[in-house]
């Protein structure tokens, strides 16, 4: 059915094609019509999920391990500070290999309190072992909620998956939605070492170095072999349904001597820089970061690349200037902009390319180049 | 692409009027979006709403800083706010109002009293008239999107006839 | 005895003297801590109970807030609406934030009230674990909570606090468990001095404030605070709306003074002859459709609450 919906709207209705068994989630602005849309849905019958009103994120994300250790789909959303405060279940999550679902609205945070969009949450959730992955568009969130639950659950894979989106800016945009039937997209769940009185074993007990070490590196090899599960699962999507994507968004790359590379809806406006850009006769393109867990190989070699960073490591640098550097071996201009939801237009990152400085770094409209 | 302000007090409906309008145009088969700005104020405070509409896929998310057409829910506003602020040459001024603005100064003023016809189709809610499906009808009548989709979008989200009548009602009122 | 001691005693005997001067609303000082440009809805009583609070606590105070409404009325970065300090925190975090500061200003030997000004979900929801911590440790500060029922700041998603059959974002069709019973959380802690308190009677908050920041160690004061879009109901009835709690008797105004209850003025009577619940109910959308029997067992508990602080305060067990 095709309609218009927010980012938010959009991932809601994906849980509702998904039906998770139980959904346990807390509300945080800019995250909180998810819950009450599905706290609606639940309400009127119209998905029989349990819905748990938990009285924290400490307490969704527990909730959600407990529910998906005793064997069924289960679904959370939150936002910064949310997610921060979650923090350790979150890496317990992935540890104990739960398929778990959660929608991430990025913000800024604290202090000063700030509602605005800003990737540092998600970023700082980066080494706990979740797949993560960041949409575009409001039909992007819808789309890639649903193969979030397929790549999790996948038997190779059995990490959870954070699905992120622009606070406001996205979260709270209406755009075009076309929802799907599912069919048999999705398989019933099934959970290999779900608890089972049958078989009984502890779960998560004391480890010594050498099984410890060998579960870490279980976590490894699975987030490789998931790069292959996402493709599958995006080639199938495609196949499906008619709608194509991959570790990145390519515009106007081919012939390109500067690639823009952002993420989320500084990705796509930055598309609009990219025309532009192309009309003056510049010859640029731009590559929109989906996948962030696991890092996707990037063919950027003999191009000058502008990083577009919304977030920050402090004494560091931009996350994504950095992953971009270290993976490929090309000095990028890095640009930190849109921090707390700063406003940064297609003419601000037109004018980022203009004035690109390979190799340095600037704090758009604070600092001059550092 | 065509883009629209809506200025309007936190409560009054301006962000569900970006919300219609998108859909309306989106059911005239264009592409639109509507993004309210959220500041951190509560009911009574101005907020802003953008509408965009375009025959191409919309791929800005930036507020709308030089718009085509500018919506003043709540004239009171503009005590406090600069509603022409950054508005294209040859651009347009809706107002709810009786009146016309004082000085126009070139822009293209257009008024219908939203206020007067939800209270006289009596749509009014918890104390205030509702004037996010009226001034659809005004858009309607100054072109922006079809009197049919208009209707259609409104049915779409409100049950109550009420909401169409006063739309129709500012179609008729507005003159061009 | 400690020079500090001497000096929280003489402040009690003044507090006592004052309170007796303090008797109507025109007695309470002119000065102003929350100024008139907050971000507050029209109506909102919860800014208008944080008004008396700084007029009872004075300059020398702090105030610690989690994310709630208030750090929002504060109004917006650099501008303020409040002239004490207000040290924001994280919303799990009020009561822990407090002890720290607390030991901090005993360390310096500054005599700072510290306060806590946290809603229901901050309180009774995520922030429980710090709040009886504080309260365990005996941390010298003064902790209110005000209830508006509901997660107001985004957009009254139920808490622990929502009241049954409460319509809230997150129960559009009414909640389905009753209200948690904060005040006997706290109550069980033994603090030195509690009590309850309601927006729509200022001087009685004034009053208890006053009474509490003259006590040692942790004092605890629960204000509820009606929200107009929260309960829906028109914002100029937000003073009536308070009332009408404490008439029905399903809002009661007490203290407990090192274990010893007294029933407070207005609450006296509406024990003895509570109004009509139907007339609370309402006029307030948020309990709108409310069944029979839900209705039944608000009434029941409101009696049975009548029953419990009747016996205790007659010293009956
Ligand atoms: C860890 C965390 N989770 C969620 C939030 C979002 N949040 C901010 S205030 C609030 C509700 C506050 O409710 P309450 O304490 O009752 O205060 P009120 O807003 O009603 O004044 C929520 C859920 C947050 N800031 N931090
Ligand atoms: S939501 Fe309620 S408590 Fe919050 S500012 Fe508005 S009236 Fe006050
Ligand atoms: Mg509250």
């Amino acid at each position: 059915m095709l309609t218009i919906a927010t980012g938010n709207k959009a991932v809601a209705a994906a849980v509702k094609a998904a039906r998770p068994g139980v959904i346990a989630a807390y509300p945080i602005t800019p995250q909180t019509e998810i819950v009450e849309q599905i706290a609606d849905y639940v309400t009127d019958g119209d998905l029989e999920s349990r819905y748990i009103p938990v009285e924290s994120e400490h307490s969704a994300m527990a909730a959600c391990i407990g529910a998906s250790a005793g064997g069924v789909r289960t679904f959370t959303a939150t936002s910064s500070h949310g997610l921060l405060y979650m923090h350790e279940m979150v890496h317990w999550a992935a540890g104990a290999r739960l398929p778990i679902v959660m929608a991430n609205v990025n913000r800024a945070l604290g202090p000063g309190w700030n509602t605005w969009a800003e990737h540092t949450d998600a970023f700082s959730q980066r080494d706990t072992g979740w797949l993560q992955v960041f949409v575009g568009t409001v039909q992007e969130a819808y789309d890639a909620t649903l193969m979030a639950f397929k790549i999790a659950e996948n038997e190779r894979v059995l990490l959870p998956v954070m699905v992120n989106q622009d606070g406001f800016a996205l979260s709270h945009i209406m755009q075009s939605l076309e929802t799907v039937e599912i069919g048999d997209f999705l398989p019933p769940f099934h959970l290999p070492h779900a608890i089972d009185t049958e078989n009984p074993c502890g779960y998560g007990p004391m480890t010594g170095p050498a099984d410890y070490f060998r579960f870490r590196w279980d976590i490894e090899r699975s987030m490789r072999d998931a790069r292959g599960v996402i493709a599958d699962v995006e080639r199938e999507f495609a196949e499906r349904f008619g709608r194509t994507y991959g570790p990145t968004e390519d515009y106007r790359c081919e012939d390109a001597d500067v690639v823009v590379v952002a993420v989320g809806t500084l990705g796509k406006e930055a598309e609009m820089a990219i025309d532009r850009l192309r009309d003056e006769g510049v010859k640029a393109g731009s590559m929109r970061l989906r996948w962030f867990r696991p890092f996707p190989d990037l063919d950027l070699s003999g191009r000058d690349v502008v990083v577009i960073d919304r977030d920050y490591s402090f004494g560091f640098g931009g996350v994504v200037a950095h992953s971009i550097r270290s993976k490929t071996g090309i000095e990028p201009y890095s640009v930190i902009a849109g921090l707390g939801g700063q406003e940064v237009t297609y003419n601000d990152i037109a004018d980022f390319v203009r004035n690109r400085r390979p190799g340095e770094e600037t704090w758009f409209g604070v600092s001059d180049h550092v | 692409m065509y883009e629209i302000r809506i200025h309007s007090r936190g409560g009054q409906g301006g962000v569900t009027a970006a919300k219609l309008l998108a859909l309306a145009a989106f059911r005239d088969g264009k592409h639109a979006t509507a993004c309210p700005f959220y500041g951190a104020e509560r009911r009574g405070a101005p907020v802003v709403s953008f509408v965009r509409i375009d025959d191409q896929p919309i791929k800005v998310y930036s507020q709308i800083h030089e718009p085509d057409l500018v919506i003043v829910l709540d004239t009171s506003i503009m005590d406090v706010v600069d509603v022409l602020q950054g508005l294209k040459d040859g651009g347009t001024v809706f107002l709810n109002s009786a009146h016309a603005l004082e000085e126009c100064n070139g822009t293209c003023c257009r008024h219908v009293d939203l206020t007067g016809i939800a209270l006289a189709q009596d749509l009014v809610v918890a104390g205030s008239p509702i004037l996010n499906t009226p001034v659809l009808g005004a858009l309607a009548k100054m072109g922006i999107v079809t009197l049919p989709s208009v209707e259609q979008a409104i049915q779409e989200m409100f049950a109550d006839e009420r909401n169409v009548k006063a739309a129709k009602a500012a179609y008729e009122e507005l003159k061009v | 005895m400690s020079g500090n001691r001497i000096a929280k005693l003489s402040l009690q005997l003044m507090t006592i003297i004052e309170e007796r001067s303090v008797n109507n609303l025109s007695a309470i000082p002119k000065e102003e801590y929350l100024y008139k440009c907050t971000s507050a809805c029209a109506g909102c009583s919860s800014s208008l109970c944080l008004r008396y609070v700084l007029k009872a606590a004075g300059p020398d105070s702090v105030l610690v807030v989690p994310a709630c409404c208030t750090s929002v009325i504060q109004g917006m970065y650099p501008g303020t609406a409040m002239n004490v300090p207000v040290y924001n925190i994280a919303f799990a975090a009020a009561a822990a934030c407090a002890s720290g500061m607390s030991d901090a200003f005993a360390t310096l030997g500054r005599e700072t009230n510290v306060i806590v000004y946290a809603g229901d979900g901050g309180t009774v929801d995520i922030g429980i674990q710090a709040l009886s911590g504080a309260f365990e440790r005996g941390t010298n500060f003064l902790y209110i909570c005000y209830d508006n029922e509901a997660y107001g700041n985004t957009g009254m998603q139920r808490s622990g606090s929502t009241p049954l059959g409460a319509r809230t974002t997150t129960t559009p069709g009414g909640k389905p468990t009753a209200k948690k019973d904060l005040d006997r959380i706290v109550e069980a802690h033994n603090p030195p001095y509690m009590a309850t308190a309601c927006s729509a009677y200022p001087l009685d908050l004034y009053k208890k404030v006053k009474k509490a920041l003259s006590i040692e160690g942790p004092k605890f004061i629960h204000i509820l605070a009606p929200c107009p879009p929260g309960w829906r109901y028109p914002t100029e009835k937000t003073v009536e709306m308070g009332k009408l709690a404490v008439k029905t008797a399903q809002w009661i105004l007490y203290e407990r003074e090192f274990g010893k209850l007294t029933i407070n003025g207005p609450s006296k009577a509406a024990m003895k002859k509570p109004a009509p619940l139907e007339d609370y109910i309402k006029s307030q959308g948020r309990f709108k459709n409310l069944s029979p029997e839900i209705f039944d067992l608000m009434r029941q508990q409101v009696e049975q609450n009548i029953q419990r602080l009747s016996r205790e305060e007659a010293g009956v067990c």
